[in-house]
């Protein structure tokens, strides 16, 4: 398949602060550089975009030195935390904004679906709306009108397409905007999260669409979003971005793991001190690990092992009553099962002030193979108060080494589903 | 299928353009969106209201009607022995369209921020859907004018149409080209530093007195002759006197004082529309 976007050192610089009088000064400076020849003074001095640490300089690079080829109907997924650089790679290639140094070369035309909606008239009919945003998303009249009826029909919103889109409800105005922009004729589409509105229904139709978009009519599809399922599911190929650089571009299911495991920072056991301690003046979270069965802490587990994770917690205030809860996700971000104290004894009695330690079993041959994220969170069931909740607390792997004791049994191909148990299964004559 | 070659590709994005590349293809590309841009700020603009489109009479109507009773009568300044508000009318559409062209243009990046930092197409659009809108807006105020020349030629006033009037759409063009330049010089200028648009409200309002809507030009020649290149080397006067002299048979213009508007709007409008071209590549980052 041919390159269809090449990107070459790209790069860009944002500048921090207020612009205002000081500003003045320094583009005086930067134009003097440029009249002569020079390098801008103030792009050598920026630095790696970092947002929790205070630098010297007050120019980021948001992108910084992006090397990447994109093939003719691959679906990319970019994946990586706030402010890793996603949307600034996506606006540079949509061309909202120009690139500071680098370039990129694109064969085809570019649709952009960074929000959906875009340029809708609240006063003008969805029918009218239809026609504005798909020639501001590029398309020619004819083109439109030729695909009038399919657009209206894969929004949904028929019976109302002669209504002003400001008595929409958000739903039936994002499904309008999502519906003109699926059915753009561009070789490259790119989509920021769109998905994070309108119901299952209608996100499950965006996906299928897109699908179609990518593997179907062979067009390259980049794709933005922090839903690790949608984005497993639809792309093929994944873009790691971690403080503007490029730290991985690889196949999905890889960058989803090492995004999940390296750049969350989570490991096997994990200790809160200092300032940022989850809890509040009741109980207060010291310390999540994992473990096996003689509660060693351990990362990897086989397939078949007895998993175990330790809550360390500190009451701070004798007489509550609480329990502890855990949430487990695996890679792809699909809650595998979410599971609190209703068994022990001790969860119905008030605690005196003091360090606790609470384990939660998991048995061998439960788990799927693949990364288990675990939040935790302390609360009290009746009634619900959350005292804390603490998201992708720690991270562990599940292996399967095909061990014929395990689920799989003598079976050595591919073994889908979230979880894999051992299940009875009789089989008797009738 | 190969490896592209290099010169395959069909957009290249890099820091820097070519700034003598105005993206007129590209521009006609969108000319269906520039179509339905106006479409859209007609239609929401008397969208809700009960007179709708007679409010383009409205404003022009009342103008005319204080201008003749303080310039006209108040302070007594004379208006080429035409009819007041015949005078003033002129003066005022020809104006307006202008002032209009440019106060809007001149807000485009500022207004359409969101809409500019979500999409791209060529951001040449909206400045030239402006200008095309106003251009309904102008041509409803011209019915008023014609409307008011016929009432006041029969009633056998001092108006004498000519020939000449046949430059309108020359003229037109001109006020366009105009408006649409500084307005877009302005709109580059005002993204990063806001300055500007203080400077430009009133602004308009004083070039205004340095243009021939209140007073023909023949007035200030006789009154203030040192002075008068001021209000002579002005674009729009030059434009407003030939109108006045196409359709009222009254003002004062040359073909070369025309040619000169014609000449310097020309250096503005490419002058707005590669300044414009450089600042929306990178605009939303400042904005």
């Amino acid at each position: 398949m041919p390159t269809v976007i090449k990107a070459e050192n790209l790069s860009k610089a944002y500048q921090l602060g207020e612009i205002g009088t000081g500003t003045i000064s320094r583009d005086l400076e930067r134009f003097w550089a440029r009249v002569r020849g020079k390098e801008d003074p103030f792009l050598k001095i920026g630095e790696e975009n970092d947002r929790s640490i205070k630098g010297k300089s007050d120019v980021v690079w948001s992108l910084k030195d992006l090397n990447f080829d994109i093939e003719q109907g691959d679906a990319v997924g970019i994946i990586g935390r706030n402010g890793a650089g996603k949307s600034t790679l996506l606006k540079i290639l949509s061309r909202v904004t120009a690139p500071t140094a680098g370039s990129v070369k694109v064969k085809g035309r570019i649709a952009s679906l960074l929000e959906v909606g875009t340029g809708f008239h609240p006063e003008l009919s969805g029918k009218e709306n239809i026609y504005l945003n798909g020639a501001i998303l590029g398309m020619r009249k004819a083109e439109i009108k030729r695909k009038f009826d399919e657009i209206v029909d894969f929004s949904g919103v028929g019976r109302y397409i002669d209504t002003p889109v400001k008595r929409y409800s958000s739903g039936m105005y994002v499904r309008l905007a999502f519906a003109v922009a699926a059915h753009l004729e561009s070789e490259i589409l790119i989509v920021d999260e769109v998905l994070a509105v309108g119901d299952a229904e209608f996100q499950k139709k965006c996906l299928g669409k897109m699908n179609d978009v990518s593997k179907g009519e062979g067009r390259t599809v980049l794709f933005v979003s922090h839903n690790m399922d949608a984005i497993m599911r639809l792309c093929s190929h994944a873009i790691l971005l971690k403080n503007g650089c490029l730290t991985g571009y690889s196949q999905t299911d890889k960058i989803i793991d090492h995004y999940l495991r390296a750049d969350f920072g989570t490991t096997a056991i994990r200790k809160w001190e200092g300032k940022h301690i989850p809890g509040d003046g009741t109980v207060r979270l010291l310390e999540v690990f994992v473990h096996d069965e003689s509660f060693k802490p351990e990362e990897n587990f086989e397939i078949t092992g007895k998993i175990g994770i330790t809550i360390k917690y500190e009451v701070l205030k004798s007489g509550c009553v609480f329990t502890h809860g855990m949430n487990l996700f695996n890679s792809q971000g699909v809650n595998i099962l979410n599971s609190h104290d209703v068994t022990s004894a001790s969860r119905k009695q008030p605690r005196k002030i003091g360090k606790y330690s609470s384990t939660m079993w998991i048995p061998g041959n439960f788990l799927s193979e693949g990364t288990v994220i675990a939040g935790v969170a302390i609360f009290n069931p009746e009634p619900f108060y959350l005292h804390f909740q603490e998201a992708d607390a720690i991270a562990f792997n599940v292996f399967d080494n095909l061990n014929p004791e395990s689920a799989r049994g003598n079976y050595v191909g591919g073994f889908p589903g979230i979880v894999r148990p051992i299940l009875q299964w009789n089989t008797s004559s009738i | 299928m190969n490896e592209a070659l290099p010169d395959e590709w069909d957009i290249e994005l890099t820091p820097e353009n070519n700034i003598l590349d105005l993206k007129l293809r590209d521009l006609w590309h969108y000319r269906d969106l520039l179509v339905l841009l106006v479409r859209r700020d007609f239609v929401s603009f008397y969208k809700q209201t009960i007179l709708g489109p007679l409010w383009f009479f409205i404003q022009p109507l009342f103008t005319t009607i204080i201008y003749t009773f303080i310039f006209g009568n108040l302070a007594d300044i004379p208006v080429d022995h035409l009819p007041q508000p015949l005078f003033y009318l002129a003066g005022i559409t020809t104006w307006n369209y202008f002032s209009d062209c440019l106060t809007k243009t001149s807000t485009v990046f500022t207004t359409n921020a969101s809409l500019f930092g979500k999409v791209y197409f060529p951001r040449l659009i909206v400045p030239l859907s402006i200008v095309v809108s106003n251009l309904i807006r102008f041509g409803i105020q011209m019915v008023l004018f014609l409307l008011m020349m016929a009432f006041y030629a029969l009633k056998g006033a001092n108006v004498h149409p000519n020939l000449f009037w046949l430059l309108f759409p020359v003229l037109l063009l001109l006020m366009a080209m105009l408006g649409l330049g500084l307005g877009m010089i302005v709109s580059a200028l005002t993204t990063k530093y806001r300055d500007l648009s203080f400077l430009l409200a009133f602004g308009i309002q004083l070039m205004m007195y340095l243009t021939t809507v209140i007073y023909p030009l023949s007035y200030v020649k006789a009154k203030y002759p040192h002075y008068q290149w001021l209000v002579e080397y002005n674009p729009m006067t030059s434009i407003i006197e030939a109108f006045r002299f196409g359709f009222l048979g009254r003002g004062t213009f040359t073909m070369v004082s025309l040619a000169v508007t014609a000449t310097i709007t020309t250096v503005i409008l490419l002058a707005g529309i590669i300044i414009f071209n450089r600042v929306e590549r990178t605009f939303i980052d400042t904005v």
